[in-house]
């Protein structure tokens, strides 16, 4: 699959920045959105295909680098958010759009289905209200099944598992695949998009926005504020003041060997506590376990970090829950952060006066619910009267396939050589991600894209030849060819 | 060097799955001695396995009686297999091991499935990377182990840091300061959570020769840095913490072998070892598939694999002419003590001993002296006096354990126990 932008002098390809004009300088944008995060994605998708003209800008070299990187990978149905939220509309809406359109886009989709196990009397007592807010929620086939149900479900799980709620309907996703290919939708369809380009201010004259960026002054009519774990200092920095505060939370995360997937078919959901859904043990559609995640409350807004304590407590937890899981070799582990506020709702709210939309506090179903945020936020803004032409029969991108149950790459022909071999990931599948529009400018943006190292090994096998794949291609490179002076060692 | 294009045939004598010194051998052997149809699939773009990329002397001694580079030694044993008619498939992954000897295979024209009487599982060893170590801290760019370290230099020539800090202190970690030494890379530590050196005399005399400072009894606590790695958290046996700058750390060790197509598939694997269950031929849990050389267990040299593979091989042939005992009746070798890792073969089979391995293999957790004790149903038969150490070989001849053709088992549960007595200090 090839990409054509339309700009091909974009910021994030020319080396040296030009400030003062730049090839923005002419162009008045409908809508910018700030932060391709999942949920920047997926609007700057959904306003492109209602015909507006979309600028995604993003301070990183590579899209999801924020809250979007590390997550559940799960497409949750909405039935134990809170009934009559913001949230659960947009889940459930969400959820709908991603059955819809996952087809076109070649995304995966897995219906698993999820079970809430109650593991004491207290959690068994708190079922019957769990299946209550499904069905409240509009969720009709939640129900509660008994142990003999569930081990047939799930003959690995635990003999400590007294009863569960079946949420058949819950899925699991590829959480990166998804946003890119809503990205890649909205630039294939006439969107654009600036990478590197962090907004250091604004000035809004009544009409439209001029926003001072890293990269020179973009013009637009609206502003969207996807900014995730920076949306309310974005808010602050522009409009003087923020509704919210982010409060981060991290979870961190186990992931086990493809091996584990025997174990478990479905997502193992705890009874949630008031303020987490709490620990999940889950397949994912790579065909690993995911055991996470934790939920600490943080102040910083980019140290993800993971802790051996944190983790132990986990594979603790996964062990407990399923057994077996304690002879599996650990894979990988890692952390995201949520962009939690003081509020449970999401913090999604339209500023009239000053063509402003702010898409706030989108915790943890950010995967789930950005579809459904989407559409919301373009209701919003036709609210405020913009109207637009909506793109006749728009062209959809093809997703990459990686996920277990598709047919991937390397079952292809002249995919050139398996380089990682613990994920099965092409050469012809890291080149496309080192091309396009949303080439790869680092690796962890590689790996969400292909994979690439993200299996048992580690890069033991790999690194040498992705290193040489990835020569010139990342801002922060991987080697320096020996001889030629290195970098500087402070 | 080798054949890219698979063959057309779908049935094999002997399917060798990693092209390492074991798998070469392995195949080599068998050519010479007779089967027919040996292919051995190597999913790397060269065959030669670990050595490959350890640029450094200290091979061949065993095989060829010369002191060879690791690139040196690959290239040797590709030749010898290539000159006795084994046909090795490179950039050839097998995806999927599974009953009745067939294999999935994925190669560079698609995918293949393929049938072998009997299947060498010859994958090696890797060392055990940050993720799977829990290491606390940030995940910068800079962390990696000797394997990639090596492969990096020696093959591609380029390096990824200049200041790494080395952790651990088995043999390989010295390999890895030569690595370092040959790329003008400058060490800033090398620690070890243990109170001593893991790897032998005199490699231990080392790091002082080439002015690395040794930390013993030093943990990697904290990785520390944004997009590269600017320094470590390190904790010494008192618990004081203090930072070390550097702009990579190198993971040294650990090995673990790379058995996922056996846990993924039908294989039985040992917690212990990570590697395949095997008997005193090599076979494993399916007598279609044998085990043979790193896979086994972590971790030998290059030349004991080479070697195990030359005997798996004799083993392998005398099972495809049907003179190998059946696997249904074994013993199987269960540990009883916490100081002892694990111990190869897993289970003997009985009647036939006068083939197979001549050593059960043992390693231990921690320095120890004591009597190490085989023990039955009816009480400890065998005691072996050892003065032990962790990632040290311990040999336990198997005829010591006095079983013989008539030795009687009853059902495959019956075990013989190894206990470990440690002497007072």
């Amino acid at each position: 699959m090839t990409l054509h932008h339309k700009q091909e002098d974009k910021p994030n390809q020319s080396k040296s920045s030009d400030k003062a004009s730049g090839p923005m300088s002419g162009q008045v944008f409908d809508v910018v959105v700030v932060g391709a995060g999942v949920v920047g994605c997926a609007i700057a998708r959904r306003f492109t295909l209602e015909g507006a003209q979309v600028a995604v800008v993003e301070k990183a070299t590579d899209i999801l680098d924020g809250a979007s990187k590390a997550n559940s990978a799960i497409l949750h149905t909405g039935f134990d958010a809170p009934t009559g939220s913001v949230e659960v509309s947009c889940i459930r809406e969400g959820y709908r759009e991603y059955l819809e359109i996952h087809n076109n886009l070649a995304l995966p989709l897995e219906n698993s289905g999820a079970y809430v196990v109650a593991w004491n009397d207290n959690e068994v007592a708190a079922l019957e209200a769990i299946v209550g807010q499904g069905h409240a929620n509009g969720i009709a086939d939640v129900s509660i099944i008994d142990t003999v149900e569930l081990r047939r479900k799930e003959p690995e799980l635990s003999q400590q598992a007294l009863a569960a709620v079946a949420v058949p309907g819950e899925s699991i996703i590829d959480p990166w695949s998804a946003p890119y290919a809503y990205l890649r939708q909205s630039l294939l369809n006439g969107g654009e998009v600036f990478l590197s380009c962090e907004v250091t201010g604004g000035n809004f004259d009544g009409q439209k926005w001029q926003l001072q960026t890293t990269h020179g002054t973009l013009n637009t009519r609206h502003v969207i504020n996807c900014a995730g774990l920076y949306g309310d200092l974005l808010d602050r920095k522009i409009l003087g003041s923020s509704d919210f505060d982010i409060k981060p939370r991290k979870g961190q995360f186990v992931v086990y060997d493809k091996a584990a997937a025997k174990l478990v078919n479905s997502i193992i959901l705890p009874v949630p506590t008031g303020r987490t859904k709490g620990v999940v043990v889950c397949r994912t559609v790579f065909g690993n376990v995911l055991v996470g995640p934790t939920a600490e409350d943080q102040e910083s807004r980019s140290d993800a970090c993971t802790d051996e304590d944190a983790l132990r407590a986990l594979i603790a937890s996964g062990t407990s829950k399923v057994p077996a899981l304690e002879n599996m070799p650990v894979t990988a582990v890692y952390a995201g952060l949520r962009p939690a506020t003081e509020y449970k709702d999401y913090q999604i709210d339209a500023k009239p006066k000053r063509n402003w939309i702010t898409v706030g506090g989108i915790r943890s179903t950010g995967l789930s619910g950005a579809l459904g945020i989407a559409r919301y936020v373009f209701k919003l803004y036709s609210d405020l009267g913009s109207k637009h032409a909506p793109v006749h029969s728009p062209k959809n991108p093809k997703a990459a396939a990686l996920a277990q149950n598709m047919q991937r790459d390397w079952q292809r022909k002249n995919h050139g050589d398996v380089i990682c071999h613990c994920e099965l990931v092409t050469e012809r599948e890291i080149q496309q991600a080192l091309s396009g529009p949303l080439e790869a400018r680092s690796l962890s943006g590689l790996k969400r894209q292909t994979r690439v190292t993200m299996g048992r090994c580690q890069g033991f096998y790999c690194s040498a030849r992705l290193t040489e794949l990835t020569e010139g291609h990342f801002d922060t490179p991987l080697s320096y060819e020996i001889g030629k002076s290195g970098r500087d060692h402070d | 060097m080798t054949d890219q294009n698979f063959p057309s045939t779908e049935q094999f004598d002997v399917v060798v799955i990693g092209g390492g010194p074991a798998g070469l051998s392995a195949a080599t052997q068998l050519k010479r001695q007779g089967v027919a149809n040996v292919i051995v699939l190597e999913r790397e773009p060269d065959a030669g396995g670990i050595p490959r990329h350890c640029g450094h002397f200290g091979f061949g001694m065993r095989e060829f009686k010369r002191i060879l580079t690791g690139p040196q030694y690959a290239a040797k044993l590709v030749k010898e297999a290539l000159r006795a008619g084994v046909a090795i498939h490179t950039s050839t992954t097998v995806v999927e091991a599974n009953e009745h000897g067939t294999l999935r295979v994925a190669t560079k024209q698609g995918v293949r499935k393929i049938n072998a009487r009997r299947i060498i599982y010859a994958t090696g060893i890797r060392e055990t990377p940050r993720s799977a170590r829990l290491i606390s801290g940030c995940r910068p760019l800079g962390v990696m182990n000797t394997g990639a370290l090596q492969s990096m230099i020696y093959l591609k020539n380029r390096k990824p840091f200049k200041h790494p800090v080395i952790v651990g202190t088995e043999l390989v970690s010295f390999s890895a300061i030569m690595t370092c030494r040959h790329a003008n890379i400058k060490p800033v530590a090398m620690i070890d959570e243990l109170p001593h050196v893991t790897a032998r005399w005199p490699s231990s005399l080392f790091p002082r020769l080439v002015g690395v400072p040794l930390h013993l009894e030093t943990r990697l606590v904290r990785i520390i840095g944004e997009k590269q790695v600017s320094a470590v958290v390190v904790e010494n046996a008192e618990g004081q913490r203090r930072e070390l700058k550097c702009d990579g750390i190198i993971l040294t060790g650990k090995f673990t072998p790379e058995a996922s197509l056996g846990r993924s598939g039908h294989l039985a694997v040992d917690p212990a070892t990570g590697g395949p269950v095997v008997d005193q031929y090599g076979r494993c849990s399916d007598p279609v598939y044998f085990a043979t050389g790193n896979v086994l267990r972590p971790v030998e040299t290059a030349g004991w694999c080479w070697n195990e593979g030359r005997q798996t091989a004799s083993w392998v042939k005398d099972d495809l002419a049907g003179k190998l005992s059946g696997s249904e009746a074994h013993l199987r070798i269960g540990i009883k003590s916490p100081v002892i890792k694990y111990v190869v073969p897993q289970q003997i089979s009985v009647p036939d001993l006068s083939t197979g391995m001549e050593n059960l293999q043992l390693r231990f957790m921690q320095r120890a002296r004591g009597e190490l004790i085989a023990r039955n149903a009816s009480g400890d038969f065998m005691k072996w006096q050892l003065r032990v150490a962790p990632e040290r070989r311990v040999l336990i001849p198997i005829s010591d354990l006095g079983l013989t053709a008539q030795t009687h088992i009853q059902n495959n549960n019956d075990e013989i126990e190894l206990c470990f007595k440690q002497s007072p200090q």
